[in-house]
């Protein structure tokens, strides 16, 4: 897997969004990595083109929705000769379980891909017990 | 029409096999293109023009733009780096794990003459976009047309 040439994944546009989006155009899924470790969660979602102020992270009841606005950075008098893919906006949502601490989540937007730590409650982490003789 | 030996190297390909080959290419071949236009390399490339310059922008989100290698020769972009997926500390536990790392390189044919001292590339939220400003001689020029 290390030495090996990326193969390209086509960007996976969302069929329904809740609701409709009020912006016009396609709507992609970030790909994204969700790691844990004994006091987090991180999740780190590709989102090339939105910018830190463009991304919306919203919790409510448990769920967690990303959203990432992009402007297409062609300007207006670019013609278009050649389309691999097309800028959309981004939109993913997880339900979280009830061990994350959720008024502690930071969030990092860098290069592109973003970086969400989703810090677990204290009583989340695994204890070790003791056990004693007698 | 051949006569079927039984019993003969089972490693031919028998001739049903072959026949059954050349009906899917024939097929392949005459089907409707069902997915869009996509080159299966990564990465996905866009190219537009102004007049004055083209652009490439590619989606290249957590590549640092030391890794890439960016070169114009002879009409042909090419674009070479790597992607790295900072490996997070040992203890961690992998629920999901979509995005992808790995070497990728591609080459653009140009689709006229550009300037290669000109050319520049930035690097913004993971889009890298490369502007190649065309050369004088390939800049479009209008003809007026003379009445007489």
């Amino acid at each position: 897997m290390k030495d090996q040439e990326m193969e390209l994944k086509e960007k996976k546009e969302v069929k329904k969004v809740a609701g409709e989006g009020t912006r016009p155009g396609p709507v992609f899924i970030p790909a994204v990595d969700i790691l844990e470790n004994t006091n987090e969660i991180i999740v780190l979602a590709d989102m090339p083109g939105v910018e830190s102020k463009s991304v919306d992270i919203d919790l409510k009841d448990n769920q967690l929705t990303i959203t990432g606005k992009v402007d297409a950075p062609e300007g207006e008098k670019e013609t278009s000769l050649y389309k691999e893919f097309n800028w959309g906006d981004y939109f993913r949502q997880f339900t979280l379980s009830n061990v994350i601490d959720q008024g502690k989540i930071s969030a990092k937007m860098e290069n592109g891909v973003l970086r969400l730590v989703l810090p677990k409650v204290e009583k989340a982490k695994p204890q070790k017990i003791k056990v004693a003789t007698g | 029409m051949a006569i079927v030996r039984w019993g003969s190297n089972p490693d031919e390909i028998s001739d049903f096999d072959r026949l059954r080959q050349e009906v899917n290419r024939l097929f392949n071949v005459f089907s409707p293109c069902t997915e869009p236009f996509a080159s299966r390399v990564y990465p996905a490339l866009n190219l537009t023009d102004d007049g004055n310059n083209f652009y490439f922008r590619a989606e290249l989100p957590g590549v640092k733009p030391e890794s890439l290698d960016i070169s114009v020769v002879e009409g042909q972009l090419l674009l070479r780096g790597e992607r790295k997926i900072e490996p997070e500390e040992q203890k961690a536990g992998y629920h999901r794990r979509e995005r992808e790392s790995g070497f990728f390189r591609r080459t653009i044919a140009l689709p006229a003459r550009v300037d290669p001292g000109k050319v520049s590339a930035g690097m913004k939220n993971g889009v890298l976009t490369v502007t190649l400003p065309r050369a004088e001689e390939a800049k479009p020029r209008k003809i007026s047309v003379k009445t007489t």
